[in-house]
């Protein structure tokens, strides 16, 4: 199956549900480090989740530019 | 706005932290050394288990000799870089006196341990490059990636399994494969499963190096680390380590038997562009290095000590890491707690390290002691008693069933 720039957001939005210290309105515009409050190692370990729930691997360089989770959404079909 | 506003969170943080921690965790002053193990804090005799000084030779007698007479010899410093004005011979004898240590072809010596991870993962790996990096890998493993311009992959720490299953995701895209690992891990002090990492080196073909800052001179028949603990010394391509642990001083090196290494010394920034070692850290740490291959008893006195306090904490119900190595922590629930548990121990006569996230891993805050062989039992069984008023006082639950 081929994902979308709108299924993977929805697959990283479901896993960041997953995880309680969320806020519960993220959307695909939400920033990840501001809106989240995610620190630098919390965003690696949340893509590495992600890597492998989509099967792919994000080389850490291409999150430089990556601000909301549609940005990672984007980086990772770009990469599949 | 400021330069400076970049830094509100980090300037909250260091306020909230402050508010219930009296003394500085990050600015603690060794007003005077006793010992190895003793020392002045706040003008009180303090036990001293956050040094990372693991065989005590930071105050070796023959490394103090050897320092005065290298610096009555040669001067105090080189003013140069290693390629310009800094080599002298005591940095080429060091460099064959640590090469001939782990029977291997070659080694560069760097003006510090960051340095040398820093270079060594900075230069091997280039643009067409892959880096697999443990998750819990050091910041100057990771600092060394962003220079590199490699693609950069995060695996699951310690995990074998899931680094080949992120070299296989690559399939057979060009480019080197360099996996990264630590030996002992400086946070936890867990130790790495390395045999499990050299079968997928080789499954996969990649390069492997092993920074074994935390685990030479303390692990393997001759101290030669993790990798001759394991019998796995021939898989491993590139060894890093430090001399400011286990060898008491200040610098860092790179042992391979890969036929161009001196290549290295031409196109290495970190190597490069900074001041060598002077004289009297060089002599000095030759001499600590003679110790280190002559007095194995100071490796199995230091196993004592780091058995005989994990199990002493686990026992009183403290949650610690996994492996018995020279770094054992106990993991707490939040930085608050822990802050006040750290203030505590300083009060009650102990320095250990507070460790915080985003340096630790599971973002959990950790106490970080680290253990010598100079420590006496009766001061690791001191410790024991500390942790557990420390844990007492700032209503810290333990798990003593």
């Amino acid at each position: 199956m081929t994902e979308t720039i709108e299924s993977v957001s929805k697959t990283i939005i479901e896993t960041l549900l997953e995880n309680p210290k969320v806020p519960r309105n993220i959307s695909a515009d939400s920033k990840i480090i501001e809106d989240l409050e995610f620190d630098s190692l919390a965003v690696m370990n949340f893509v590495m989740e992600i890597e492998d729930k989509l099967d792919v691997s994000v080389p850490l360089d291409r999150l430089t530019d990556v601000r909301t989770i549609q940005d990672l959404a984007e980086a990772i079909v770009s990469l599949k | 706005m400021d330069i400076f506003t970049k830094f509100k969170t980090l300037d909250t943080a260091f306020e909230q932290l402050s508010a219930v921690c009296k003394h500085n965790p990050f600015g603690t002053t060794i007003e005077k050394l006793l010992s190895a193990t003793v020392g002045i804090i706040n003008g009180q005799e303090t036990l001293l288990f956050g040094t990372n000084n693991y065989l005590g030779l930071s105050q070796s007698d023959a490394a103090r000799h050897a320092a005065s007479e290298a610096a009555l010899k040669y001067g105090v410093g080189t003013t140069g870089s290693r390629i310009a004005n800094g080599t002298y011979s005591l940095h080429q004898e060091l460099e064959h006196d640590l090469a001939k240590f782990f029977n291997r072809r070659s080694c560069m010596v760097f003006s510090t341990g960051y340095q040398a991870t820093l270079g060594m993962v900075s230069t091997l790996a280039g643009k067409d490059d892959y880096l697999f990096l443990d998750a819990d890998c050091h910041a100057s493993i990771y600092d060394g990636s962003r220079m590199s311009q490699a693609q950069i992959i995060r695996f699951r720490h310690n995990d074998a399994d899931d680094l080949r299953k992120r070299l296989r995701r690559l399939g057979d895209i060009p480019g080197n494969k360099l996996i990264v690992v630590e030996g002992v891990y400086s946070m936890f002090g867990d130790v790495i499963p390395l045999k499990e990492f050299t079968q997928v080196k080789k499954e996969e073909k990649a390069c492997l190096m092993i920074d074994e800052a935390h685990s030479f001179g303390i692990f393997g028949e001759h101290g030669r680390g993790i990798a001759e603990r394991d019998g796995v010394e021939t898989d491993i391509d590139f060894t890093v380590g430090t001399f400011s642990k286990s060898l008491g001083t200040v610098g860092g090196y790179c042992v391979s038997d890969h036929p161009q290494m001196d290549l290295l010394r031409l196109c290495t920034r970190p190597y490069m562009f900074t001041a060598s070692l002077p004289p009297e850290v060089i002599a000095a740490t030759k001499a600590n290095l003679e110790i280190i291959k002559n007095h194995p008893e100071l490796r199995h006195q230091l196993h004592d000590n780091a058995s005989r306090f994990y199990h002493a904490l686990r026992q009183a119900g403290f949650l610690t890491g996994p492996d018995i190595s020279s770094v054992i922590s106990i993991i707490l629930d939040d930085v608050p707690q822990a802050a006040r548990f750290w203030n505590r121990v300083l009060e009650l006569g102990a320095y250990i390290n507070l460790s915080l996230p985003p340096a630790t891993p599971d973002n959990r805050p950790l106490l970080r002691a680290s253990i010598a062989a100079a420590h006496t039992t009766d001061q690791i069984d001191k410790l024991v008693q500390i942790y557990i008023q420390a844990a007492q006082d700032v209503g810290l639950t333990l798990n003593n069933k």
